[in-house]
């Protein structure tokens, strides 16, 4: 097996080339954290973006970054603290979850994998982010795509097409994303003892509140000990996020905790504590159980969240935590990941997808582990993978097909 | 336009045009096909006028049923098509074609399901921007993006533009408030991405579609997310002795942590037009006016408002003005939103140009605009949504002197270039359209236009759907399909070295 470690983008353009012309698959990859999700086929070489790497451009006062692929996103995010900013879509580390280290992946990794955390229900996910590209195709010819400014429509938005694509479009070589500043501070208003049917409702008005809250997650009486190392330990906790300026936040708090008065005891967490819970509950921390037990994540309609789990729980044996007001599930199965009932469930609940994230390897084989597309929706991500990738040789089989 | 170059008209395709329209009128009942001279005429232009052609026939479908068959109809006949909202758009992305069958989607006028708990709306893509908005506004709620145009502009069209507004860079562009979509593709087929759901599967089809500008796909529905109105919302004034102290102002507030609703620069011919208009109580002594608009909780705006106050003076505003109700703000928003036509008052015609810049390119931008009007003997106003870096600068010309027209757009395109040349782009939010379509290589290299074609190739590649929009050259799918790569031309054929 070959491992190539280019260090410009020179370099990958001119391995890309080769492997095209040799129509020989390779994986692409940098730091391998995320390696542990979708399908990984094994090819004979591997492409490293781990060297290629550096901040090429960073202006503060434009709210952008621009960074060479494979530029650890731990780096990233310091470079961005120093000047009190952030990517405001705060990309989740998978790392606890899949029992590896935490802090590792890098920048063209978050762009890969559409990486978001639980402010995703009010600022985005890195495809709302991001601004523009420098790639290479699978037919090893060098694009660009976007720009450094947020507004700008001039041709069709690749950038955002390899958000989520998972390395099966293209080699990302650059990426340029838009930063934000960091809220001055935030709070977080807990209500204790709701029924998850209590707490979607409570989810819904705090949303759809003028307090502009930023996450709403819900954690039932499982789950809710394995946060803040067992502070929250008791009854189910419903957590709503504020963040802003100071006088800001008491005053939408105090708003907040108003208008949800009687639906369960309310609390509050400050600052730090409050970033840590959120922290956790963006890397699925209440999974991170060192085991191989099987992991979903699923996106669908936030108010149907609750009622498929329920139904779920009729015939699997299940644990489940709920973030974006419900429409993010973390599922956690006892034994099998049962894909036919928890994807059967999401249609029968308004329609959404599952990802398995974690799963025994003997177990992971039979398993699509991203959610199979609907048929023309299929025949059309298939025709937009052939005009990036004729050769299918970047990634194969990694999103399934 | 002047010099404008749309693709070779379909002989074939003209001689069969009664066959077409008895074909359309079998497919859409009643008086959905116009066909005569008189009912075609409102459809030859959108909003850029400069450009006109009366279609082959134009046809509007009231059942996705019917976009598909039409589509599938010309698919198979190979019969172009040129999709339509409510024409608004300023680029000609919905300029006609002789040839083509014009494809109007105003019938699709409805709101299809309101959903307060999870703030979602579904609408027909014929809805206006504004029809979202007030199907919700009773319940508090709005849809954020608000191009200027959004009386008239459909959500249909938002999708194709990828449209902003003032509020742009607080609440994201159409892309960041799209959830899902249903459209037929060019063969009839009809694909739905996403839904209520926040992260649609699999590629990003929905941002590949949202500024595609008509040319992948016809939208048939559109699920938008809505937002709980802020709490209050105020506007400050300022005025500065020069456009470089004013940019330095957006680039402080940014810098400060605040983030605006809104916030607008206008250069002195603009607020001169804008308040001989509107009276709108615009400072005339300065060369430069904000209007920064800060919503929020009434507790957030008063400590942000005292925030801006305090950074404008120290780069010497000399005119503060808070508003204090909300008549007042939506006085100073008045000469703003009036720009236009408040130009329009003081020439025959002008020209609005669309690209975006880096902010701190501000001053360097506006100086190679006044050396450029010069150059081309025309005048020229500037509104920017300084926030985003998003420049409108309006070129005053009259179209019935002799060579005028040629000199705005020989103007309009230095200016984009100008845009390209500091790191901007062609166009912000207006689209590529025909108007900044032989301007596109400015911008991309041919290996970046042919892999946006190829993206084209995906969903339609027979180029039949609106074609002669965006790309300044259309080359055949099967002609990029082929793959440039041989054995031994290669830098090393065996074993890499890094």
């Amino acid at each position: 097996m070959t491992r190539f470690t280019p260090t410009t983008p020179e370099e990958v353009l001119e391995t890309v080339r080769w492997a095209a012309a040799e129509e020989t698959p390779v994986e692409v990859l940098a730091h391998g954290s995320k390696r542990g999700i979708g399908h990984v086929t094994q090819t004979e070489h591997q492409i490293d973006l781990s060297k290629l790497t550096g901040v090429t451009l960073y202006e503060p006062e434009e709210l952008v970054l621009s960074a060479r692929a494979g530029t650890p996103l731990a780096e990233i995010e310091a470079l961005l603290a120093e000047h009190n900013q952030e990517l405001q879509f705060e990309p989740l580390d998978y790392g606890p979850l899949l029992g590896e280290a935490e802090g590792r992946g890098t920048i063209g990794g978050v762009l890969a994998a559409n990486l978001s955390g639980p402010r995703r229900l009010k600022a985005g996910a890195a495809r709302d982010h991001i601004l523009g590209i420098h790639a290479v195709s699978g037919r090893g010819e060098a694009f660009k795509s976007g720009g450094r400014v947020v507004k700008n429509v001039t041709g069709y938005d690749l950038s955002k097409a390899m958000a989520g694509s998972w390395g099966t479009l293209a080699v990302v070589t650059d990426v340029t994303f838009k930063v934000m500043p960091r809220a001055e501070t935030e709070a977080t208003l807990v209500l204790r003892g709701l029924t998850e049917e209590q707490a979607a409702e409570a989810m819904s008005i705090a949303m759809g509140s003028s307090g502009e809250v930023a996450s709403a997650a819900h954690l039932p009486e499982s789950v809710t000990g394995r946060v803040l190392d067992g502070a929250l330990r008791g009854k189910g906790s419903t957590l709503l996020r504020l963040e802003g300026f100071g006088p800001s936040v008491d005053y939408r708090f105090e708003r907040l905790a108003a208008l949800l008065q009687g639906r369960g005891t309310q609390g509050r967490i400050d600052g730090d504590g409050s970033r840590k819970l959120w922290r956790e509950i963006r890397d699925c921390r209440p999974f991170a159980d060192g085991t191989p037990r099987p992991v979903w994540r699923v996106s669908m309609t936030p108010s149907e969240g609750h009622r498929m789990v329920m139904a779920l729980r009729m015939e699997a044996a299940v644990d489940a935590f709920y973030d974006w007001q419900g429409g993010l599930i973390w599922l956690r199965m006892e034994a099998y990941p049962e894909a036919e009932a928890v994807r059967r469930l999401i249609a029968q609940f308004g329609g959404g997808h599952a990802t398995l994230i974690r799963a025994h390897p003997m177990v992971r084989d039979g398993v699509p582990l991203f959610q199979p597309p609907a048929r023309g929706l299929a025949a059309l991500s298939q025709r937009l993978k052939e005009q990036f990738d004729p050769k299918g040789i970047l990634n194969p089989g990694r999103m399934g097909f | 336009m002047s010099g404008l170059v749309m693709p070779a008209l379909n002989a074939q395709t003209i001689a069969r045009r009664d066959e077409i329209i008895a074909d359309m009128k079998i497919i859409v009942p009643g008086e959905g096909v116009v066909h005569t001279e008189n009912g075609m005429r409102p459809f030859e232009t959108d909003a850029l006028t400069a450009y006109r052609q009366m279609p082959l026939v134009v046809v509007l479908p009231e059942t996705v049923q019917q976009v598909s068959r039409i589509l599938k109809y010309c698919h198979d006949r190979n019969i172009r098509v040129v999709p339509r909202g409510s024409g608004t758009s300023l680029s000609g992305g919905a300029l006609p074609l002789g040839d083509a069958v014009l494809l109007v989607m105003t019938r699709f006028n409805r709101i299809l399901d309101i959903d307060y708990a999870n703030r979602t709306v579904t609408a027909q893509p014929g809805v206006t921007n504004l029809g979202i908005t007030n199907s919700v506004q009773h319940e508090g709620f709005y849809y954020a993006p608000d191009p200027s145009s959004q009386i008239a502009c459909s959500i249909g069209g938002n999708i194709a533009e990828n449209s902003g507004g003032v509020h742009s860079l607080k609440y994201g562009l159409t892309a960041n408030n799209v959830l899902g979509i249903e459209m037929v593709l060019m063969n009839g087929e009809v694909v739905r991405i996403g839904g209520k759901h926040l992260d649609a599967e699999g590629y990003d089809l929905l941002g590949i579609m949202t500024g595609s500008e008509g040319l992948l796909g016809v939208v048939t529905e559109v699920t938008v997310r809505i937002l709980k109105k802020p709490e209050t919302a105020r506007a400050v004034l300022l005025g500065f002795p020069s456009s470089e102290q004013a940019g330095q102002c957006v680039a402080d507030i940014i810098g400060a942590g605040i983030i605006p609703g809104g916030m607008e620069m206008m250069d002195r011919p603009a607020i001169h037009a804008a308040e001989d208009f509107v009276h709108a109580g615009y400072p005339l002594d300065v060369e430069a006016l904000l209007i920064v608009e800060l919503d929020g909780p009434a507790a957030e705006v008063d400590h942000l408002i005292q925030r801006v106050e305090t950074l404008a003076r120290a780069n010497g505003s000399t005119t503060c003005l808070v508003s204090n109700s909300e008549a007042e703000r939506m006085t100073f928003w008045a000469g703003r939103k009036a720009a236009f036509p408040a130009v329009g008052r003081i020439s025959p015609d002008y020209l609005c140009m669309d690209g975006t810049i880096p902010r701190k390119e501000l001053p360097k931008v506006l100086a190679g605009m006044r050396e450029l009007s010069e150059k081309h003997r025309l005048r020229v106003a500037n509104v920017f949504h300084a926030g985003d870096g998003n420049l409108h600068p309006l070129i005053l010309y009259d179209a019935n002197k002799d060579d005028e027209l040629e000199r705005a757009e020989a103007f309009g395109a230095d200016i984009l270039r100008l845009c390209v040349k500091v790191g901007g782009v062609l166009t912000g939010e207006h689209g590529v359209g025909v108007e900044k379509r032989d301007l596109m290589p400015e911008m991309f290299s041919e290996d970046d236009l042919n892999q946006q074609i190829r993206v084209k190739c995906a969903f339609d590649p027979n180029h039949l759907l609106n074609p002669g929009k965006v790309f300044p050259q259309l080359h055949r799918c099967a002609e990029l399909g082929r793959m440039h790569v041989h054995r031994g031309q290669i830098a090393f054929p065996d074993i890499p070295r890094f």
